[in-house]
């Protein structure tokens, strides 16, 4: 832990976690998480399935409140910021917070419509040309643009499950957030598609913070900087196992439930 | 021990049966299922059979012709079908709102669960209330309340054609304020079925850009559901324009073409319902079964258009 | 471009978003509220005017006789002839579409003419059994305006509904109890009448019920077939009342007891209609 606080003493958090705790109605999904996303930097969450990866995922920018009844305990800052204060903007945290999602979903318009829908959604008007220009940053940047660029006026659904997904990437990047959180991004893609969007992770952490779901562990090991184990057992509540950096998880992880996971044992 | 053969024989005796029964329900059922087709066949086939010597000898005419006379012996469905589809058409503005605002309500999660399923149950008696009932209810309760309206909107705005008669209470804007209560448990059911299959990712992906959930309603729900929508809205617009009793009951049954909604006039149901017992000439009787097929034809345009779209809904969700 | 100088996230959303987004809600539930408000309106008025007025003479005496239990008698019978008729080739219908035919192009064609026919308005409905059977009976034998043809008018009306709903039904029935019967053996008959009616026989029940209570408030299909009677029907080929032609005939009666007739045979005809249809209902939710 001390090599941890060492080399994370000069880095920004993003996102602190402290002490969540996630219900749905009355049932606990999450409990005591505690860990930070720092900034420009890739953050892996990694556990078997039904552990609780998407719900907190999902808690970080309250998208998780759209299932219905939940319940959230403990904090979520976001630059010193608390998301569950009752005043907070919810629109304004997704914008800043952005989101990709597992399964590809864009919507039944244009390509172009895909990606300006944010835009134009904000609070201050853009002039078309301006709108133009975004549209193109925001899908060159999801290294879309050469695929796509001469028929922004077709429909999204005609590209394929890669491209929609990175369609989805730009839709999200159009209105700059700061984080971007992806739950399980490549699980519905075939392995060429999916080293496209790794690829793409790695070029945009320049500018974003990334926080992503996956189950595969070659892909938290290959593209983040910080991975975190969640477990769960037969209380069915998802706890956060450990977290560190991911060098050091996938080699030398303290908690031996962490150990069986990575190496292949268990899940 | 039995030898093979009548070991063989027992076998198929013993499935004989069974085959047997089989076959004699796959007639039955064929049979059956031929049943609704042959009457549909017979009923366009009757229909046009009769109307066939009016065709001759009205024509084309028929249909533009303004004036429906009886004692004259002169007969122009154009009033009818005025009546008819203005009354359907006047229920649609009415009903497609309302009904939206039901669907939206009773699909997306404003409301808690059991309020919603209680305005959808509500909604759903609606269309159970037999149209002579709502004829009644029409007469005798729709009627006294919007007379007063109507004649205040008269006195106020008596330059616009549409307001520009007397309103006496039944009429055009009666009739089809009435259709519109009658149709709004198609609108809203059908609009709810096809709000419900919009997929949530594409909610969720809407309101994780930061729209509300109107912004994502308006801009990403409806859009997707448009189709499935229209569909539902002809399938109510057939429902009003076939509407007898209780049309019949409030419409005010004067074949008349007026400009202003609050005109008296006649819909192709209620013209039949009232006069078609009682029709005496061949010509009177001629020119009631051209109606007949005239409101069967325009309903069956409107149905089939509301199927073929959403059937189109159907294949795009695959 | 990242950095910490973040949007304050305490910022109300624009005046006009939040405007639009509450105002969208209100004005939803409004519209929703208006939508409801005739079904209240529809009982409240029935039943204040109907049951007030209700006396046992009414279930006793023909409508000569200030009842209108001829009526009744009428309205029963012509369901009944109608539910025979409808119900048993309705349902082979639904298990042709759903069992027999289920992907092939007459079978698209069946269920799309079946669902044509439940859009033709009831007055054609109506026009079209005076054509073929009243027309007919007339020549060919003496009786012409019946509760024979009324009930075929009426079945005419149910038939597609019917089939359409058991198809819908039978689709629901998972797939493996078909497998796992026929891989027993069973032949096909035995299948559907073993395995799956008894498996959708619940909402299969819903579906007709709610097809009958349609049928029972149905007025126009009967003008021109059962017609209307002050007295006993004779039999089942003399003209016979039924309580929504007796509405009709006689909303507008100056004669206050007529009148009262009116309201009260209103109030009996919406509560069969709205007792069945809320049963078929629950029936189906219990069952789920
Ligand atoms: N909308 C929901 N309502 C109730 N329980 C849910 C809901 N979504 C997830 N859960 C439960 O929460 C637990 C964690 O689910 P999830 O976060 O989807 O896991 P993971 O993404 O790690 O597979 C599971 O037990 C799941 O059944
Ligand atoms: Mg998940």
């Amino acid at each position: 832990m001390d090599a941890l606080n060492q080399s994370t003493s000069n880095m920004k958090t993003a996102i602190q976690v402290n002490n969540l705790s996630f219900f749905y109605g009355i049932s606990r999904a999450l409990e005591n998480v505690n860990m930070s996303i720092f900034q420009n930097k890739v953050t892996a969450i990694i556990g078997p399935s039904g552990c609780g990866k998407s719900t907190f995922i999902k808690a970080l920018n309250r998208i998780g409140e759209l299932e219905g009844k939940v319940k959230t305990e403990g904090q979520v800052e976001f630059y010193g910021q608390d998301i569950y204060h009752p005043q907070v903007n919810l629109n304004q945290l997704r914008r800043q917070i952005g989101m990709v999602f597992q399964k590809p979903n864009p919507f039944p318009m244009s390509i172009y419509e895909n990606v300006a829908y944010g835009v134009k959604i904000g609070e201050e008007k853009v002039r078309k040309s301006d709108l133009d220009l975004v549209v193109e940053s925001a899908l060159q940047g999801a290294a879309l643009w050469n695929e796509v660029k001469d028929k922004l006026h077709k429909s999204a659904l005609g590209l394929s499950g890669g491209q929609q997904q990175r369609l989805c990437i730009a839709r999200a990047l159009a209105v700059k957030p700061q984080v971007l959180l992806m739950d399980e991004p490549c699980s519905a893609l075939d392995p060429v598609a999916t080293m496209k969007i790794e690829e793409l992770m790695h070029s945009l952490r320049n500018d974003l913070t990334i926080a992503i779901v996956t189950h595969n562990m070659q892909q938290a090991a290959r593209i983040s900087d910080y991975t975190a184990f969640f477990s769960t057992d037969e209380s069915r509540i998802g706890r956060m196992v450990e977290f560190g950096e991911t060098k050091q998880i996938f080699s030398f992880p303290v908690d031996t439930r962490t150990n069986d996971y990575v190496s292949g044992r268990f899940g | 021990m039995p030898t093979p053969i009548t070991n063989n024989l027992a076998r198929r005796n013993r499935q004989s049966k069974p085959d047997r029964a089989d076959r004699l329900f796959r007639y039955l059922i064929y049979g059956a299922s031929g049943v609704s087709v042959a009457i549909l066949l017979l009923m366009g086939w009757t229909i046009t059979g009769h109307a066939l010597p009016a065709i001759k000898q009205f024509g084309w005419g028929f249909l533009t012709g303004r004036d429906w006379n009886v004692p004259d012996l002169k007969f122009g469905a154009l009033p009818l079908i005025y009546g008819t589809l203005g009354s359907g058409l006047i229920s649609l503005i009415f009903a497609v709102p309302v009904g939206l605002a039901v669907a939206i309500i009773t699909s997306e999660d404003l409301l808690p669960k059991w309020l919603r399923s209680a305005v959808a149950f509500t909604i759903e008696l609606l269309a159970a209330v037999p149209s002579v009932v709502f004829g009644l209810w029409g007469f005798y309760t729709l009627i006294p309340i919007l007379l007063p309206i109507q004649q205040l909107l008269h006195v106020k705005f008596k330059d616009i054609p549409l307001f520009s008669t007397e309103p006496s209470g039944s009429g055009l804007l009666t009739a089809g304020i009435l259709l519109a209560i009658m149709i709004l448990p198609t609108v809203a059911a059908v609009s709810r079925e096809v709000l419900l299959v919009v997929p949530t990712y594409l909610r969720t992906g809407s309101m994780a850009l930061g729209s509300t959930r109107w912004e994502t309603i308006f801009r990403v729900v409806l859009p997707k559901a448009f189709s499935g929508i229209i569909g539902g809205v002809m399938l109510a617009l057939g429902r009003a324009l076939g509407e007898t009793m209780a049309v019949t009951m409030v419409i005010g049954n004067t074949e008349n073409i007026s400009p202003s909604i609050f005109a008296p006039a006649y819909s192709i149901p209620a013209i039949l319902a009232n006069t078609f017992a009682e029709a005496q000439e061949d010509i009177h009787v001629g020119a009631l079964t051209y109606l007949v097929l005239i409101l069967f034809a325009i309903t069956l345009v409107v149905n089939v258009g509301a199927i073929g779209l959403v059937k189109l809904v159907e294949r795009g969700e695959k | 471009m990242n950095n910490s100088e973040t949007t304050k996230l305490i910022t109300p959303l624009s005046p006009l978003r939040s405007l639009f987004d509450r105002g969208m809600t209100v004005l939803a539930l409004i519209l929703t509220i208006i939508g409801m408000s005739p079904l209240i309106s529809v009982l409240w008025n029935i039943i204040s005017k109907g049951l007030p007025g209700l006396t046992a003479t009414m279930f006793s005496k023909p409508i000569i006789d200030e009842g209108f239990a001829n009526a009744v008698v009428g309205t029963l019978t012509m369901i009944t002839i109608a539910s025979l008729l409808s119900i048993p080739i309705g349902i082979a219908t639904g298990i042709y579409l759903a069992e027999y035919a289920p992907d092939r192009k007459i079978n698209r064609t069946v269920k799309f003419l079946n669902t044509i026919l439940t859009g033709v308005p009831s007055i054609v409905v109506g026009i079209f059994t005076y054509d073929v059977i009243v027309l007919t009976s007339k020549k060919l034998f003496d009786f012409s305006y019946s509760a024979l043809a009324g009930g075929i008018a009426l079945a005419i009306l149910m038939l597609p509904i019917i089939a359409l709903t058991t198809e819908e039904v039978l689709k629901l029935v998972p797939n493996n109890l078909r497998l796992a019967s026929s891989g027993l053996g069973g032949s096909r008959f035995q299948t559907i009448a073993r395995v799956i009616l008894p498996t959708a026989l619940p909402a299969l029940v819903t579906g007709v019920l709610l097809a009958i209570s349609r049928g029972i408030g149905e007025t126009a299909p009967l003008l021109f077939t059962a017609l209307f009677a002050q007295d006993w029907a004779d039999n089942l080929l003399s003209p016979t009342a039924s309580l929504p032609i007796l509405i009709f005939n006689l909303y507008n009666d100056p004669d206050p007891v007529k009148n009262q007739l009116v309201w009260t045979a209103s109030f009996f005809l919406l509560s069969i209609v709205l007792l069945i249809n809320i049963s078929a209902r629950l029936f189906s939710s219990r069952a789920r």
